[in-house]
């Protein structure tokens, strides 16, 4: 037991699998969103677009967190708009949006000449050297990611839905798109020092993917993800302790295992279905 | 009978492009409208804006604020995949004045209600992706029913169905407007639905002609409407439309192509 319980002796580690849990929980319920929009690809550009954002601020002497934030929400709100014309799509709007603000960033650092914010942690994050303010800053947005999901459910599975219908219905689709950017942008924001860019785009897909396997009601898909991503958050970086491997990616290989046990038990249980069924399922 | 919504000098456009130009027109309780046009005509744009979702760039819609509107889209517009039951998608409808997630127990009894009301009292568990066409439809309109709407907006509701379900479709559409519900629907079928509504809208940006199928079911509305011509006959009293596609030899009679012409014949 001593064994077991051992890396909670170190303040670093509960730090780190607090945070990492959080983050999981967090991508897991805002992933839903995010890839029943079909738009999985966002987790990833936007990472990229908020890296134009962490170097103007650094270039203008503000918060990181403050110019990464409000550049992430303005590439958000522009990718959420634009994909509304269906000609165009999200997967373009995305490719379009970011790459521009990813080259936006590098014509500041070709003109400022340095830029030393550690790109490695950008990419790959670095769990075990959070602090308890990080811990309590993504504590406040999975809150604030919660409290929005439990009191806009209604809208905002509405608008994913049927966008058309829901703008008709009353529900402010504008608004909701709004607000899905912003908790997306701070996501990112705030799990970039966590989990680093890359992973981060693979805990928004991952989760609500396998939630989707195994379910066809979305309040369980929800459920589901979000128990997957805080599960991949604890397990990765506590396996990872004892494997002495990164941190975030034992969390990705984690969700990725998971995945293929979902999917390995929703294709048994599609061979046990009725035939009728597999038909109205095929189309 | 009082006007639900109606259309005054209404123009609405999309970009530069105007979608819809002085249209005028008046949706009152009691309705059963068809609008036929051709595709790009704006009829989708029409149900929109009497829906209150596309703002007039010039000219007025004015609404009876007490009546509430069901709009029905077409079913391709929706990932029929996405993760919601039969239950779940109509209750979606169901967003005014209840801030919590889960449907009250009220919710659910008129969801089912309705569903039972559409003959699908069975399939509010099952995932939408498991329903045929038919029923697809169907869900959409139990969506907008839950409203209690006064006025029914449709757009194509038989469109990609087979005959069978279509006339099923049109029976319940039938019976919602004996209900009292005012219904304006969109059409491409003008001898299998249109020509048996008790009022037709034609459209083509703007309204070529309004009236009932015998008087605006003619060669000449027609050709206005849908830019060629087409050949109508009377068949037990009702308009039937006859579209004759030319011959590949008599094609190339009317217009021969010229060596080293590479266009389409005008």
């Amino acid at each position: 037991m001593d064994t077991l319980l051992e890396p909670f002796g170190y303040a670093f580690f509960r730090n780190a699998i607090a945070v990492a849990t959080l983050a999981g929980a967090l991508c897991g319920l805002i992933g839903v969103y995010v890839v029943l929009r079909g738009m999985s690809y966002i987790g990833h550009g936007l990472s990229h677009a908020i890296f134009g954002g962490a170097v103007a601020s650094y270039a203008l002497g503000v918060s990181f967190y403050l110019g990464a934030g409000m550049w992430g929400l303005v590439s958000a709100v522009l990718i959420l708009l634009i994909a509304r014309r269906r000609s165009i799509g999200a997967d373009a709007a995305i490719g379009v949006i970011t790459s521009a603000s990813f080259a936006i960033g590098a014509v500041i650092i070709s003109v400022i000449g340095s830029f030393t914010r550690n790109f490695e942690a950008a990419l790959f994050g670095n769990v075990l050297g959070v602090g308890t303010g990080d811990v309590l800053v993504v504590g406040a947005v999975t809150l604030a990611a919660g409290a929005t999901v439990f009191l806009r459910y209604r809208q905002l599975l509405f608008t994913t839905f049927d966008p058309e219908v829901a703008d008709v219905s009353g529900v402010s689709t504008a608004r909701m798109d709004i607000t899905l950017a912003l908790l997306l942008t701070a996501l990112i924001t705030v799990c970039m020092s966590v989990l680093g860019v890359t992973l981060i785009a693979a805990m928004l897909v991952i989760p609500p993917v396998i939630g989707r396997l195994l379910t066809d009601s979305f309040h369980k898909m929800l459920w589901i993800s979000v128990a997957v991503g805080t599960f991949c958050g604890f397990v990765g970086v506590y396996v990872s302790y004892y494997l002495n491997w990164a941190s975030g990616p034992a969390v990705v290989l984690t969700a990725a295992v998971l995945f293929v046990i979902a999917y390995a038990v929703s294709s048994v249980r599609r061979r046990s279905l009725p035939e009728a069924a597999l038909d109205a399922h095929v189309g | 009978m009082s006007d639900l919504v109606r259309f005054e000098k209404v123009t609405c456009r999309y970009g530069r492009e105007p979608v819809l130009v002085n249209v005028d027109l008046s949706l009152a309780e009691g309705d059963f409208v068809g609008v036929v046009g051709p595709s790009g005509s704006g009829k989708t744009t029409l149900l929109r804006a009497a829906a209150g979702a596309v703002r007039p760039i010039a000219g007025r819609i004015l609404r009876d604020p007490k009546a509430a509107v069901g709009y029905v889209p077409q079913v391709e517009t929706v990932n029929w995949y996405f993760p919601v039951t039969v239950r779940e998608a109509v209750l979606m409808s169901r967003i005014d004045g209840r801030v919590v997630p889960w449907a009250s127990g009220q919710d659910v009894r008129d969801a089912d209600e309705v569903l039972d009301r559409l003959g699908m009292s069975d399939l509010g568990s099952r995932h939408i992706r498991e329903l045929s066409g038919g029923q697809q439809q169907r869900v959409f309109i139990a969506r907008a029913m839950l409203r209690r709407p006064r006025l029914l907006l449709m757009d194509e509701p038989t469109s990609g169905v087979d005959v069978r379900t279509r006339h099923d479709v049109m029976h319940l559409i039938h019976e919602l407007h004996h209900e009292g519900i005012a219904i304006v629907l969109t059409t491409h079928d003008l001898n299998g639905i249109a020509a048996h509504l008790p009022k037709l809208v034609c459209l083509n940006r703007e309204v070529i002609a309004t009236g009932r199928p015998q008087d605006v079911i003619t060669p000449d509305v027609l050709e206005r409407t849908y830019g060629a011509p087409l050949e109508v006959l009377q068949h037990g009293g009702m308009p039937v439309v006859v579209e004759r596609y030319p011959e590949p030899e008599e094609e190339r009679k009317v217009v021969p192509l010229r060596e080293g012409h590479h266009g389409h014949p005008a």
